[in-house]
């Protein structure tokens, strides 16, 4: 497989196409999405002032890993997927060591150990499965052909539970949690039947009480907190009575930007990292909420048009897991901050102060551009 | 490669299957959107008012600012009960990262000896809102306050707080007069009004603090302010100042107070002096005192079981709730009941063998001369205190009607106007005794009350009332301690009528027998009469102590001295403008002529004088010293 440019175009797609080569498509950036993610990313900026308690060397800093993420997603974005398919297993491989080092790490230095050093950088293995075990599952699939049998499904369980029981042990249920949904939600699009998608379901149902009694203390007790809130308020239900109480109080329209009496006097806790919708929430009320929620949402669905677009099954796979796992974090976040979910470390998606997060899911979307503008078939 | 191309791969049908998957996602997307939006619809508008009050009452919170309490003169503007800041130290414990370990430090920095370590760390442990300041330690010392400021960064949370606490000056004389505030109790916080109190950690326990607690408390402030989750307080929205307690003006004389304590000089008794025109209490002096100052933060409980077995009662306001026989100083009034009457005339004389009997019953009852008088006449009576001719008088008079005169003068009831605890004393009558003892009253009783003794029992600040209205000449002034409240100047109603009498020359027929006593040359109290320079009137008693208590214990030299009778003199000065009366008594002191009536000349002197009266010379003549009579008594 030579990497040429996109000369070959997929033989679905019209005739029409075929010459209309805009300066976007030569970038290899989608202008909808790219637009969408800089209205999103300018718009968290504006509430992180506020949410920083006013500190614009937060938002300086923020905006700064925001630009690395940006960049990042350019540059994936001119890799080619046959590149990427071609390296997938290596980088599920390389993620997979990286676990397994942060366990033994951990065995050591006691407790939780998420990260790992490596020089100067500082990061968690986990976000590399975000992407690398969805685009993994993906390269296998790519493979077989679709609905996927149960053999195929049991392989695909296989690849998942490594990874996610590696990161639970972290522990971080909730990233495990969430790479696992990644890696299902490639199975779900790729088209496992009903009576398979039932089976799972009730294992997991089946699960649940093993999860519970294997899980840490404080685990359950945040569970049990999102149960009641009221049983601790000043201790572990703080979190989520304050966060209701600044979402509600913020009414329609808000109390105004910088104006919010929750977050300024620091009644909401983590205001500027997983807990900034509340922020936007009191300061803009409704009216912003639901800009917020209509901004992911046109992004969401841009992207499931970007794999709608894609030319095989690797791309459509990797393609749709990227937008619709981009959704289930704006889901967690807003549904724990807003109290219908149990308080599990998700942070609001491109909004939330971090650059990890950021980077990971600016790559995704770069993935994603270099999936629905490099007009190539994969090998066969 | 190959391997896939066998497996039947049919890319129409993938990308098929991707759409229909693909359009499922975005349905179940919309829904979760919708579960979202459906939520914050509930918490933003269904619910917005809930959490609206909440986010306000999170923020904002209403703190009530105490009153400072009013401040107590006396009568010249001198300061008895003044507010000082302490210093408490307190601890929000929010901020501390590592109590055991900022607590030892505190124990450290502080000195603290092993006996406050414990109280002190039970106060650390105090169940309270972590970001609300809680008092582990009040009354900081300078030294401590300086120790604290310079460790101040090693101790995040822990801040030196100031507040105002009461101190009396000259707690031990002015201990019964003023009382003195202490920490509300449980008992007084359920009969309080919270809102008024809140903030305020002080109330008046007895004296004055207590009698004026509504006037001298004030009124509540309160401000809203905003804070943040540490409870800091960032701003103030709102606030309605308190309205400062008034200020109160004594019609105590401090000078005169001290001076009374002094006469007294630490034995069992007490000095009530009384300005007759106004009622004003000049003073009332309680002895012995103590010091307030400690029960204001709180006394130990050794120091505070030490001042309650103390023998002598110092807690115990004498002035006020000390019920002793009136005894002989009754008689200038018993005189007047039998002139007012019509059982005597002043000029009726009996003859005294040194002793009285009932007609018809052999009991002598003796005169305190045991060879009697001779022929007493009522001014003779008075001056020389004989008890015949007063037995005579009773007799005459009938319990009822004496009683009923002795009422008049505020004998058996307490009339003072603001006076916390006073005590009404005992006036007997026939009706009393039937209630007290279902008996009969008997005629020989009625004769030891003619002369202030049997049941008759009244408190020093009624023998100094009687002994006012008699130099009023039966006008009625209500004994009273505020002089002004804020300014305003009090005027008590008075609290019994006046006495009218038929012949108003027998007052002053009672005033020259009293006189006499202090001038004449059988005049009982002549030895204190000395060198007067002003017309005194004075009579002296001397009451018998019959029984001790039953609760008391044996002791031989103890007992003896309580046994003693008690000494007691009333006098009043200037005759022909009455200035000031006087009650002092001294408990065991021996005969009331020469142990009581020397104290009573230093107060009149010092309060009638220019200058220190004691040590004026006797030469010295101011213009009202000249009387119609010579005084040729220098010594007898």
């Amino acid at each position: 497989m030579s990497l040429h440019d996109s000369a070959v175009l997929h033989y679905g797609r019209g005739s029409s196409m075929k010459r209309r080569r805009t300066l976007w498509s030569r970038i290899h950036l989608d202008p909808w999405l790219l637009a969408l993610l800089l209205l999103l990313l300018a718009g968290g900026l504006v509430v992180m002032y506020s949410a920083s308690g006013q500190q614009m060397s937060v938002v300086y800093a923020q905006a700064s890993r925001l630009g690395v993420a940006l960049a990042g997603m350019a540059i994936v974005a001119q890799l080619s997927p046959a590149m990427m398919y071609r390296w997938t297993p290596l980088a599920y491989a390389i993620g997979l060591a990286m676990l397994v080092a942060v366990e033994i790490m951990g065995d050591i230095g006691m407790g939780a150990q998420r990260w790992l050093e490596i020089g100067f950088i500082r990061f968690q293995p986990s976000e590399i499965m975000k992407l690398a075990l969805p685009m993994m599952l993906a390269t296998y699939l790519h493979r077989r052909s679709l609905p996927p049998r149960v053999r195929d499904v049991l392989a695909c369980g296989v690849l998942m539970a490594v990874p996610v029981v590696l990161i639970a042990k972290q522990p971080d249920l909730g990233t495990s949690l969430l790479v696992a949904s990644a890696g299902l939600i490639v199975l779900l699009m790729a088209g496992l039947s009903w009576r398979l998608i039932g089976c799972l379901a009730g294992l997991a149902a089946a699960a649940l009480p093993l999860l519970w009694f294997n899980m840490h203390d404080y685990q359950r007790q945040r569970v049990l907190t999102f149960l009641n809130p009221e049983s601790d308020p000043l201790g572990a239900g703080w979190n989520i009575i304050q966060s209701t109480t600044a979402i509600g109080s913020g009414g329609v329209f808000g109390k105004g930007w910088t104006q919010g009496t929750q977050s300024q006097l620091e009644f909401l806790p983590e205001r500027h990292t997983d807990f900034i919708v509340a922020v936007l929430g009191e300061e803009f009320g409704l009216a912003g909420m639901l800009t917020l929620l209509t901004v992911y949402l046109l992004i969401v669905g841009r992207s499931l048009l970007l794999a709608n677009g894609a030319q095989d099954t690797y791309g459509r796979l990797v393609a749709g897991s990227i937008a619709l796992t981009f959704f289930i974090y704006v889901f967690v976040n807003i549904g724990m901050v807003s109290g219908i979910l149990p308080i599990v470390g998700v942070p609001l998606p491109l909004v939330s102060f971090g650059g990890t997060s950021s980077v990971t899911l600016m790559v995704g979307f770069g993935i994603l551009m270099s999936i629905h503008s490099h007009r190539r078939l994969l090998p066969r | 490669m190959r391997k896939h191309r066998d497996t039947l791969k049919n890319p129409e049908q993938e990308v098929r299957i991707f759409r229909n998957r693909s359009l499922l996602a975005a349905l179940v997307v919309i829904l979760m959107s919708g579960g979202l939006v459906a939520r914050l619809v509930y918490l933003q508008i269904f619910q917005h008012e809930v959490y609206t009050t909440r986010s306000e009452s999170n923020r904002v919170r209403v703190e009530p600012l105490p009153p400072t309490r009013g401040l107590i003169y006396d009568r010249n503007g001198v300061l008895l009960a003044e507010n000082q800041p302490t210093y408490n130290l307190t601890i929000v414990r929010e901020r501390v990262d590592d109590l055991d370990k900022t607590l030892a430090l505190l124990i450290d920095i502080l000195k603290l000896p092993e006996d406050q370590v414990a109280t002190f760390m039970e106060r650390s442990r105090q169940r309270q809102r972590p970001y609300q300041p809680a008092l582990l330690m009040s009354e900081l010392t300078e030294k401590q306050i300086a120790r604290l400021a310079v460790n101040r960064y090693r101790l995040p949370g822990i801040e030196v707080e100031a507040q105002l606490l009461r101190h009396y000056p000259d707690a031990e004389f002015m201990s019964h007069v003023l009382g003195y505030v202490g920490r509300i109790n449980a008992e007084e916080l359920a009969q309080l009004d919270t809102g008024d109190y809140a903030g305020t950690h002080f109330i008046g326990k007895t004296g004055i603090e207590r009698e004026y607690e509504e006037i001298l408390h004030g009124e509540v402030g309160l401000r809203r302010v905003e804070t943040n989750a540490r409870g800091r307080v960032l701003r103030e929205l709102g606030r309605t100042d308190p309205a400062p307690g008034s200020d109160l003006t004594l019609t105590i004389d401090k000078d005169l107070q001290r001076l009374g304590y002094e006469l007294l000089d630490g034995r069992r008794g007490s000095i009530v002096a009384i300005e007759p025109s106004t009622g004003d209490i000049l003073a009332m002096v309680s002895s012995p005192g103590f010091n307030t100052n400690p029960f204001v933060t709180g006394i130990s409980y050794d120091a505070y079981q030490a001042l309650r077995n103390d023998p002598d009662l110092p807690l115990y306001n004498r002035a006020v709730r000390g019920q002793y026989p009136p005894a002989s100083t009754v008689k200038p009034y018993m005189a007047l009941a039998g002139l007012a009457n019509g059982v005597i005339t002043p000029q009726d004389r009996i003859y005294d063998p040194g002793y009285y009997k009932l007609p018809d019953h052999p009991r002598h009852y003796n005169n305190w001369k045991r060879w009697g008088h001779g022929w007493v006449d009522l001014h003779r009576a008075i001056v020389v205190s004989n008890d015949t001719y007063f037995y005579d008088l009773a007799h005459k008079l009938g319990i009822d009607r004496l009683s009923d005169f002795m009422k008049r003068f505020g004998f058996g009831i307490d009339t003072s106007y603001d006076v916390f605890g006073a005590s009404d004393g005992l006036m007997p009558s026939r009706e009393w005794k039937q209630g007290r003892y279902g008996q009969a009253w008997f005629p020989g009783e009625t004769l030891s009350v003619g002369i202030g003794q049997g049941y008759w029992l009244a408190t020093p600040l009624q023998m100094a009332t009687a002994m006012s209205m008699l130099a009023n000449r039966g006008d009625w002034v209500t004994p009273h301690l505020a002089k002004r409240i804020g300014g305003e100047p009090v005027n008590p109603p008075p609290a019994l009528e006046g006495i009218e009498l038929e012949n108003e020359n027998w007052w002053d027929l009672v005033f020259k027998a009293l006189e006499d006593v202090m001038t004449g040359y059988e005049g009982t109290a002549r030895g204190s009469g000395e060198g007067l320079t002003y017309r005194m009137a004075g009579k002296s008693g001397t009451a018998q102590v019959f029984t001790l208590d039953n609760d008391q214990r044996y002791n031989a030299a103890e007992l003896e001295e309580r046994l003693h009778d008690h000494a007691l003199f009333s006098a009043f000065a200037p005759i022909e403008d009455p200035q000031i009366a006087v009650a002092v008594i001294v408990e065991n002191a021996g005969g009331g002529s020469s142990h009581a009536a020397p104290l009573a000349r230093e107060m009149l002197d010092a309060w009638l004088l220019p200058g220190d009266a004691v040590n004026e010379s006797p030469d010295t003549q101011p213009p009202e010293a000249t009387t119609e009579e010579p005084q040729p008594h220098e010594s007898a």
